[in-house]
């Protein structure tokens, strides 16, 4: 190697202060995983980006939360005995807002890198596909919490306000947020195995919304016409085709949920367990196949 | 060459018989080549194998068969240590229009494992270095082909890295784009002390800026030799003259005097470097000193005006044309066949991506 300190003993360029060589410490895969991870959870909510991209997942959010905080204003108001609103319900009533969120959102976190052949530069550094994916993952699952968490919070804080029974609430809160945490994590699999198939953005968009909603009006659909045909026995089973049908089963069955099922038939113990089940294969299944994507797209 | 001791320290990169063969296409074949510190060209046509080789040095693909070292790190076992001092510069375009230089290459330093004030510090540094001011602070998508080629060396860089892969980083810039570009890849060894290994398609692009150019064909090695070996064995000197009276055509005039003084001359030939009239020019094998007196003396005896004279370094692509014939057009032939078989395999979607 050269001399490679020449350069700084140069006096003859005033402005050339020279190359300074890096001492300092390299934190390694953890920490890039870590940055990955916080610049994506930030990026959903538009921060560190640019001003019309916050526009959209802050609209959605305060959306959220209106009817939240809105329900707390007329409980402590009137001195109601309890929240009208179930905890573990409240997902479920904005499922459309959420469902919104999570198609504006996964498509911006994954298909913007494909597209721009960010990827290699990613690959090229110390980080390993997993940890690309695993970042990617839990930073939608994690804006899917806040989303779906702040709602809950707002509830929780309103009951306590009321002076609503403590034990009670907490018990509803915690089994709320385990619901949604189910959800998010859910819902972040499902829709980034989508979007990362496709470069484009729009596309994305689209196709995470038609699934979605396709699957939850098909599965709404065939259970009313079930229920009104008077088969009580299947309209537990075909809530298993929607991502949304999924999470009211589980709850319904172990979190003390009541169903929004037709006739609110939700599923008993038994076909819960088949329920969460599912729920988890969707989860690592979404996980393994955006490792497979990833393997592939590689440099 | 540098003289230390150690392999380690003498070898960046060093390959042992390395294949890399997919279903239909053998992308490297046996490749067996060092590359000591300094800035290394590595010459091929498409599809010869160049990418491949890049994407297998940063330990992101598996060789089917041999070893390769970068940095003293097996590719096999230390691809993330190697990637943690290796910085690489794609060939396609790779920056998000939406976010600033400064922005993204801090964000890409952090994903190098540097600590967010550090990232910083380092960002602004390297964007100054490879000349991006001002509008370092603008988004991206309205940077022009050198700018952004610049924002790609600069996220390569901002590490600190001991060795940079970049891959065609002269790609679609302009003559003067592409002279700067040359220049600061030059600087980023001479100045900055790291390793370059630079791939290209174009073999005299190389000779200016490489210490050493390695030239590979069909995956396989055609050739590898420091770019003095290249050019100094060959030091000539150009020289045009212009006709007179007597000497209606000086040039011929000139060529039988200097042939008879003992010196070799031949034509430069019209293809030699393109400018017009130089079939005019004369290229004098340099024996020594005296040889410039020689020719002097040579031509004022003549009479005739002497138009230029100077030093000139064959081209490495010269070399190639004269110094073997026969394995250069074995290795076009290797190269058509090589881009046909690239071609192909797109064709059938793609299976190979590397080439």
């Amino acid at each position: 190697m050269p001399p490679e300190t020449v350069t700084q003993q140069r006096a003859d360029v005033i402005h050339n202060i020279g190359y300074r060589h890096y001492e300092g410490p390299r934190l390694g895969r953890a920490y890039a995983r870590r940055s990955l991870f916080s610049q994506s959870l930030r990026g959903a909510y538009g921060l560190g980006r640019s001003a019309k991209s916050k526009v959209a997942p802050m609209l959605l959010f305060a959306v959220m939360c209106m009817p939240a905080a809105i329900i707390v204003a007329v409980a402590i108001a009137t001195s109601a005995n309890e929240l009208p609103v179930k905890y573990t319900r409240y997902a479920i009533m904005l499922q459309a807002v959420i469902g919104l969120y999570t198609a504006s959102q996964a498509p911006q976190s994954v298909s913007r890198d494909l597209r721009f052949k960010t990827i290699p530069l990613y690959f090229s550094r110390p980080i390993e596909t997993m940890d690309y994916v695993v970042a990617k993952f839990a930073a939608m699952a994690s804006a899917l919490f806040i989303l779906t968490g702040a709602p809950l919070l707002i509830l929780y804080a309103g009951a306590l306000l009321a002076k609503l029974d403590f034990a009670d609430q907490t018990k509803g809160f915690a089994q709320g947020l385990v619901s949604v945490v189910l959800l998010s994590l859910l819902f972040a699999g499902i829709s980034l195995v989508v979007a990362a198939l496709t470069p484009r953005r729009g596309f994305g968009v689209a196709a995470v919304i038609a699934l979605l909603t396709i699957s939850y009006g098909a599965v709404s659909a065939v259970q009313a016409i079930t229920w009104d045909q008077g088969n009580t026995g299947p309209v537990s089973w075909i809530g298993l085709f929607s991502p949304i049908t999924i999470i009211d089963g589980v709850q319904t069955a172990f979190l003390g949920a009541t169903s929004s099922f037709p006739g609110g038939v939700g599923p008993g113990t038994g076909t819960g367990l088949v329920y969460v089940l599912v729920l988890l294969g969707l989860i690592a299944g979404s996980y393994g196949l955006l490792m497979r994507r990833y393997r592939k797209v590689g440099l | 060459m540098s003289h230390t001791t150690t392999v380690e320290h003498v070898t960046v990169i060093a390959t042992e018989s390395l294949s890399k063969r997919f279903p239909r296409v053998t992308a490297l074949d046996r490749l067996s080549v060092d590359i000591a510190p300094g800035v290394t060209g590595l010459v091929g046509a498409n599809g010869a194998g160049k990418s491949t080789l890049i994407k297998i040095l940063l330990g992101l693909s598996p060789a089917s068969e041999g070893r390769a070292s970068v940095l003293g790190l097996d590719v096999a076992k230390d691809g993330s240590a190697i990637r943690e001092s290796v910085g690489y510069m794609p060939e396609h375009d790779c920056l998000p229009p939406d976010v600033s230089a400064t922005e993204f290459v801090v964000h890409m330093a952090r994903m190098s494992g540097l600590p967010p004030s550090a990232a910083r510090e380092r960002t602004a540094d390297t964007l100054r270095h490879v000349g991006l001011y001002e509008e370092r602070y603008r988004p991206m998508g309205g940077y022009s082909t050198g700018m952004k080629q610049r924002v790609k060396l600069a996220q390569a860089l901002v590490h600190d890295p001991r060795l940079v892969l970049l891959d065609e980083p002269t790609n679609g810039l302009d003559p003067v784009g592409r002279d700067e570009m040359l220049g600061l890849i030059r600087r980023v060894h001479t100045e900055f002390g790291i390793s370059v290994l630079v791939t290209s398609h174009l073999l005299g692009e190389l000779e200016r800026t490489c210490d050493h150019v390695v030239v590979i064909d069909g995956g396989k090695l055609l050739r590898s030799s420091s770019t003095s070996d290249f050019t100094q064995a060959t030091a000539s000197l150009a020289v045009e003259v212009t006709d007179t009276a007597d000497h209606p055509d000086g040039t011929t005039a000139l060529r039988t005097a200097l042939d008879r003084a003992g010196l070799t001359v031949q034509p430069a030939g019209r293809g030699a470097d393109g400018s017009p009239g130089s079939d005019h020019v004369l290229l004098v094998d340099v024996a020594g000193e005296e040889t410039y007196d020689t020719v002097r003396d040579t031509i004022a005896g003549l009479g005739l005006g002497l138009v230029r004279m100077e030093q000139r370094r064959h081209r490495i692509a010269e070399i190639f044309r004269s110094g073997d014939e026969d394995a250069n057009a074995a290795g076009a032939a290797n190269a058509a066949e090589a881009a046909n078989a690239a071609a192909s395999a797109h064709g059938n979607g793609g299976a190979v991506d590397a080439a």
